[in-house]
């Protein structure tokens, strides 16, 4: 039913985003003399997601910030849909591209619905109310059960899903994940896992997705950027950097993931 | 009225009634008021309009009013016009003759400052070192050298006036070799009382402090003359010299006219007996046969003091317009100060490198000691609500300030970010997020804003703003307890009033969150 509806939907507004693919190259970047970004490069195909894996400090968040313009690279280009970002004006480039930060970022006085209305609003969409409620359906959240709670009156997974809702109700062409999980528990977090599975299959876009679990970006991402002090050191398939790993940081990194869920299947 | 349609001898006419009235001010204790009550008095009999501004702050405020023709005469006194203004040093020819120091003051004033001494009134009113008689006959002692001998043994209570004043209690010390077993600071009102009760031995007196009879003290003599003259005398501004010879004649009549003794008796009446000034004046003035008075009461009352309920409501009509005006100056002054402290917060949220300096800078202006503020507005802005106004404004601005900066500063930095990220302008992102997360906080700015101002514009009525200051000034002028608590009172039910009726803004403008308080935060 949420998938007809979703259809529905799409057929009813005759819209459907396009795909924007995401292209980073070699950045530089320091805050007050402390580099965070060393030449990293990553490429996301249009209606892929990929996955920036690595250690806290290594320049991730940063990376993702490029794209929609909250940081201004000392060096490099950042290319959205193939046009340099810099040509574009950046308030109309971010309301094209869907933001999850680590907690959310809901308003904390806004009803879920009214979270959710904040980009369809921002670009003036006609149905604002009925593309913010069709959000939710699909992230799994009933827009009549949820939709006027506050954000403090749903549960750490709700929230996340919620903000997935805002992320793309107004048919963002690409989303910037950061962290979007990382503070949840593990049965949440599943359920958010399970709602991103759904919008991918129900939207078409291009993800980001900052994450330091490798098995979450092996679980839900079709390619994997590992970066390492400001750089991205191996990017490639989940398949690639396991067979082909470019450096004994990738394999460590690897073998790690792999060392603790062979213990979760021996028990 | 317009001049063209006047005939010339009309506008002659005119322009002598359009001539500004004569503003008649005084320090705050009794005697300055009635000395300025007998100058307004004697004005008013010559047809000259007065505008009454009594218990201006003190000597600094009052001389500062009177150089920038705010005001225009008050009493003052030969030696604080020698020591405390001039900062001049007592020549021992002075200290023998007090027409020597008045010569010497007149002429001093008059090429610093263009400031017009009167001819002296008659009378002097010094400092009068004070004991209880009983203490005096225990132990002989007469002079200031006698209280030199015994000091260890006594405990002093002076005003810190008196105990800053090089003419005070330093030079005292310098002059007797004075050892004093403590010394305590009293307000004028109090020390009085201390002395009688016998909380402390020794105080510093006026020698026509009407309270100097009242209770049964003894007054020791200055017999090494450390003390200069103070011979009491009306100070006239420039503006008043150039341009009124009228009123100076006028208030040259009483010159020479009033002596210790009877000033004793008429202070005695104010201080002690409570009656009104205006009524003390009329008799002083009648009895020295400059005006023939018929209306007015001639003797002393002496009624004893009414209770303080009765005395409030004797006086509510008044209280009433004194809140009025109380309320005025600090509505106003917390209205402008909204209008410039909440703008000026949001402007330091979007340049928060400089934000911390102009914050502070506003909090330095908080350490001002509000009496020292008002006595700098003064030579701007003259005496009266508009320095008054200001004073009060400048303070209001840090709290709301301080409290607008920090609140849409620290409001919700994920979801402002957030809201940012999605493409909501800088206006948006004010409107829909900082704004409604820092309601309260900017609601608690401004009342605390409020609640300061409305303690702060008591101390408006010594530059002559009025408000409830003014019954508080003069109760603690004339130690009359039921007038200060008839400013006190009312200026802290409007405290407490107004507080109460912010809190419930702060309430109303809470974003939606926060206001049932039952949800706990799962991200914890």
């Amino acid at each position: 039913m949420v998938d007809r509806q979703g259809k529905l939907h799409r057929t009813l507004t005759g819209i459907r985003s396009v795909a924007l693919d995401l292209e980073a190259d070699t950045l530089h970047h320091a805050y007050r003399g402390t580099p965070a970004l060393a030449g990293a490069s990553v490429r996301v195909p249009a209606g892929t997601v990929t996955a920036l894996v690595g250690e806290s400090g290594c320049g991730k968040t940063t990376l993702l910030r490029a794209f929609n313009r909250l940081v201004q690279p000392d060096r490099g280009s950042v290319r959205v849909g193939g046009e340099d970002v810099l040509t574009l004006d950046p308030v109309s480039l971010r309301r094209r591209l869907g933001y999850v930060p680590q907690h959310g970022g809901l308003l904390p006085h806004w009803t879920v619905r009214r979270n959710v209305e904040l980009v369809p609003r921002l670009t003036a969409m006609a149905d604002v109310t009925g593309a913010a409620d069709d959000a939710l359906e699909h992230v799994g959240l009933d827009p009549g059960r949820f939709g006027d709670r506050l954000p403090s009156e749903l549960s750490g997974g709700q929230r996340q899903r919620a903000a997935l809702a805002r992320a793309l109700a107004a048919k963002q062409e690409a989303m910037l994940l950061d962290e979007p999980f990382g503070a949840l528990d593990a049965i949440s977090r599943g359920e958010v896992h399970d709602a991103f599975d759904r919008v991918r299959r129900d939207f078409s876009f291009t993800a980001l997705l900052v994450t330091h679990d490798l098995a979450e970006a092996a679980r839900l991402a079709d390619r994997i950027a590992v970066m390492r002090v400001g750089r991205v050191e191996q990017e490639g398939t989940v398949e690639d950097l396991q067979r082909v790993p470019a450096s004994d940081y990738v394999r460590d990194l690897f073998e790690r993931a792999r060392a603790a869920h062979a213990r979760l299947g021996s028990q | 009225m317009g001049l063209g349609t006047l005939p010339l001898t009309a506008v002659a006419q005119d322009s002598v009634d359009r001539r500004q009235p004569v503003v008649v001010a005084s320090k705050p204790f009794g005697e300055s008021y009635l000395l300025a009550e007998l100058f307004a008095q004697v004005l008013e009999s010559h047809g000259i309009a007065v505008v009454r501004r009594p218990g201006l702050g003190a000597t600094e405020i009052a001389f500062q009013a009177l150089r920038s023709d705010a005001i225009d005469v008050y009493p003052e006194y030969t030696g604080t016009g020698l020591l405390a203004i001039l900062g001049d040093t007592l020549e021992d020819a002075m200290r023998a003759d007090a027409r020597r120091t008045f010569v010497h003051v007149a002429r001093r004033f008059d090429d610093l400052y263009g400031v017009r001494w009167l001819a002296p009134l008659g009378f002097q009113n010094g400092y009068a070192i004070a004991v209880r008689r009983e203490t005096a006959e225990r132990l002989q002692l007469r002079t200031l050298s006698d209280l030199a001998r015994v000091g260890p043994q006594l405990n002093a209570g002076f005003t810190s006036d008196f105990i800053g004043r090089p003419d005070g209690l330093p030079g005292l010390r310098a002059a007797y070799g004075l050892r004093l077993g403590s010394v305590r600071p009293l307000a004028p009102a109090v020390k009085y009382a201390a002395l009688a009760e016998g909380a402390v031995d020794v105080i510093d007196g006026y020698s026509t402090d009407g309270l100097l009879s009242q209770h049964d003290l003894v007054t020791l003599e200055d017999d090494r003359r450390f003390f200069p003259p103070y011979e009491a005398a009306a100070l006239i501004s420039p503006r008043l010299a150039r341009e009124h010879p009228e009123a100076i004649v006028a208030l040259n009549a009483l010159s020479g006219r009033l002596d210790e003794r009877s000033m004793r008796v008429f202070n005695r009446r104010i201080e002690v007996d409570g009656d009104p000034i205006a009524d003390v004046a009329a008799v002083v003035l009648r009895d020295i046969g400059l005006v023939r008075g018929t209306s007015v009461a001639s003797a002393s009352t002496g009624r004893p003091r009414a209770g303080f309920a009765s005395f409030f409501w004797a006086r509510r009509a008044e209280t009433l317009s004194l809140t009025a005006r109380h309320l005025e100056l600090v509505v106003a002054a917390l209205l402008a100060a909204v209008l410039v402290a909440l703008p000026l917060g949001l402007i330091l949220e979007r340049a928060r490198r400089s934000a911390e300096w102009v914050v502070g800078g506003l909090g330095v202006l908080q350490t001002i000691p509000s009496i020292a503020l008002l006595a700098f507005m003064i030579p701007l802005l003259g005496v009266g609500v508009r320095p008054a106004l200001v004073a009060l404004w400048l303070y209001a601005l840090y709290p709301i300030a301080r409290n607008t900066y920090t609140g849409v500063r620290d409001a919700d930095p994920e979801a402002v970010e957030a809201c940012e990220a999605m493409g909501a302008t800088a206006v948006q992102r004010l409107r829909w997020v900082r704004l409604p997360l820092a309601a309260p906080v900017i609601v608690a700015g401004i009342r605390t804003s409020a609640v300061i101002s409305i303690g702060a514009a008591t101390l408006a009525a010594f530059i002559g703003a009025g408000g409830l200051g003014e019954p508080i000034v003069t109760g603690l002028a004339l130690a009359d307890s039921r007038l200060i608590l008839s400013g006190a009172l009312p200026a802290a039910l409007l405290a407490i009033l107004v507080d109460a009726t912010l809190a419930l803004v702060e309430r109303a403008v809470r974003p939606a969150h926060l206001r049932t308080g039952t949800h706990p935060d799962p991200r914890g």
